[in-house]
């Protein structure tokens, strides 16, 4: 086996070279991951939320159903409807730009199962937690805001490193629709200078240090919200 | 992607052991087992038909090397399928895993320096499809537009130097297949499609409406398709270059491609219907393993 690094100066045709492209593709990666990271996180948090509510039967209904509509659709088949399928609808949608499209897609799926983790994290809580809340006289929106929200996000702050993680390495379906990330460039550049295994070797190592980095910066996350003796060991939630 | 990265990481492991698998007539020889790459679906040069079989124009000039090759081996071969991908098929004729490597690939000089091609066989004319109605004519057209192309492929690459030379500058988006970047073009997201032109020949073909699209412009550039065998592998290089000479000798190569791309062909029994172009029949004239930066001299 040769090795031939130098590959990454060499210039792709258009004028900037093999390692440029592959920081522009690196930065596209972290846009698509970043930007539905946001959606994510507000959307599951307010479905996940929802699914908790008592006495709202058909808002919990429809929160359930935004769940087991976009978690039961592989992404793949999620992207493509969203890019080919719904312009084709509603025609407005070609004026969107697919980088959206993508975002949205990533986002909603991503949501579904984080909304899953808020439902479970707030199903965590004794009930005594809601009850307590309401005795001090707090509304439901209050109880939520001051009492059980706060707990539940600490108790999913490990499942909610793991999706965040999962978030970035599932941007590579971007490519499927032509966002110009690096799993596209990987597979585009190494066509075009045949040296597939030095490209894809940096590729990987882009996506494990992005993802270590989330894991990171959520670890950082973690030890800062910590309040001593509140999530004990074992997991039997907070008594 | 996940069958790529694990080709290549086998290819990396094994990559180390390659240099005893060099003489292929040897170990034909000795195992009785030939491995012939192929692709699933380049067109009428190689596709499968299911169930492990593969047919097409390279498939079926491959399958007379290893007849001659059985001949110089004294026994009879098995002949085992391997499918490639543009990802893997260099890695896996360089380390020993694909003895004859019979899909679509273009010999250029970077490859030459990896592996070795038989004489060229057929030769690819890059084409820019468009929609009938869009007015596009020419290259300099495409200023400002999205053009298409599939990851994956070196096509864009041309226009990308064209581009400069002509000054333009324009987006390019990509298909993650070839199915894929004609609906980019067909649903109105890219505004032309830049590939080979028996591809793009053949999904306008099979498309809803053929007469909505056109192929417009200057040929991009010219690109030598061969069969590929591993470099150093002088004796099977030697058997193959005589069976493809002499197939281009005895009009054998123009009666094959009649067959796979003027006639209806399995599983469907529809045509290709691609003439022979021009630099294809100078291919044959003159049967040669040139590189297609050679071609680009001219």
């Amino acid at each position: 086996m040769t090795w031939d690094w130098t590959v990454f100066l060499n210039d792709d045709g258009s004028g900037r070279t093999y390692l440029q492209w592959m920081f522009e593709a690196w930065r596209w990666t972290l846009a698509v991951a970043g930007a539905s990271w946001v959606i994510a996180v507000l959307t599951g948090a307010l479905v996940g939320t929802v699914r908790t509510l008592p006495n709202s039967p058909w808002v919990v209904r429809i929160a359930n159903a935004w769940v087991e509509l976009f978690r039961n659709i592989p992404i793949l088949v999620q992207l493509f409807i969203w890019y080919f399928v719904v312009p084709r609808v509603f025609p407005f949608f070609q004026q969107v730009p697919g980088f959206l499209l993508v975002v949205f897609a990533l986002g909603f799926f991503t949501s579904a199962r984080i909304a899953e983790q808020v439902r479970a994290g707030i199903q965590a809580l004794p009930r005594g937690q809601r009850y307590a809340g309401l005795a001090m006289g707090f509304t439901t929106a209050q109880t939520y805001r001051y009492v059980i929200l706060p707990m539940a996000f600490r108790i999913i702050l490990p499942p909610l490193t793991s999706e965040s993680m999962n978030l970035l390495k599932n941007s590579s379906v971007a490519f499927a629709v032509s966002i110009a990330e690096l799993t596209m460039f990987a597979m585009q550049a190494q066509e075009e200078t045949s040296r597939g295994i030095e490209i894809y070797l940096a590729v990987t190592a882009l996506y494990a240090v992005s993802a270590f980095a989330v894991n990171r910066v959520f670890a950082f996350i973690e030890r800062r919200v910590q309040i001593p003796g509140f999530i004990v060991a074992g997991g039997t939630g907070g008594h | 992607m996940k069958k790529h990265l694990l080709a290549l990481a086998i290819a990396a492991v094994a990559g180390g052991a390659s240099a005893q698998a060099n003489d292929t007539v040897a170990k034909a020889k000795a195992s009785g087992v030939v491995t012939m790459g192929v692709r699933d679906s380049s067109g009428a040069l190689s596709y499968t038909l299911g169930d492990g079989k593969y047919a097409g124009y390279h498939v079926e000039i491959c399958q007379r090397v290893i007849a001659n090759l059985e001949k110089a081996a004294g026994r009879k071969l098995e002949v085992k399928y391997q499918p490639v991908t543009s990802q893997n098929r260099i890695p896996l004729v360089q380390n020993g895993t694909v003895d004859i490597e019979c899909g679509s690939t273009t010999n250029n000089a970077t490859r030459q320096k990896d592996v070795a091609f038989l004489p060229t066989t057929f030769v690819e004319e890059v084409r820019i499809a468009v929609k009938a109605n869009s007015g596009i004519n020419s290259i300099a057209q495409l200023a400002g537009k999205n053009v298409a192309t599939t990851t994956g492929t070196t096509s864009v690459q041309h226009l990308r130097k064209h581009e400069r030379g002509a000054g333009i500058q324009f987006n390019e988006i990509y298909g993650k297949d070839h199915a894929e970047s004609f609906l980019l073009l067909e649903s109105g997201r890219a505004d032309a499609f830049v590939m080979d032109g028996a591809i793009l020949a053949g999904n306008i073909a099979t498309s809803k409406n053929p007469a909505d699209f056109k192929l417009v412009g200057e040929v991009l550039s010219v690109e030598p398709i061969a069969i590929m065998v591993r470099k150093d592998d002088a004796a099977l290089k030697k058997i193959g270059d005589d069976t493809v000479r002499e197939l281009a000798k005895s009009g054998e190569l123009a009666k094959l491609w009649d067959k796979w791309f003027q006639q209806p062909i399995p599983p469907k029994n529809t045509k290709v219907g691609y003439a022979v172009s021009e630099s294809t029949k100078a291919a044959w004239a003159n049967p040669n393993d040139k590189p297609m930066e050679e071609y680009a001299k001219k």
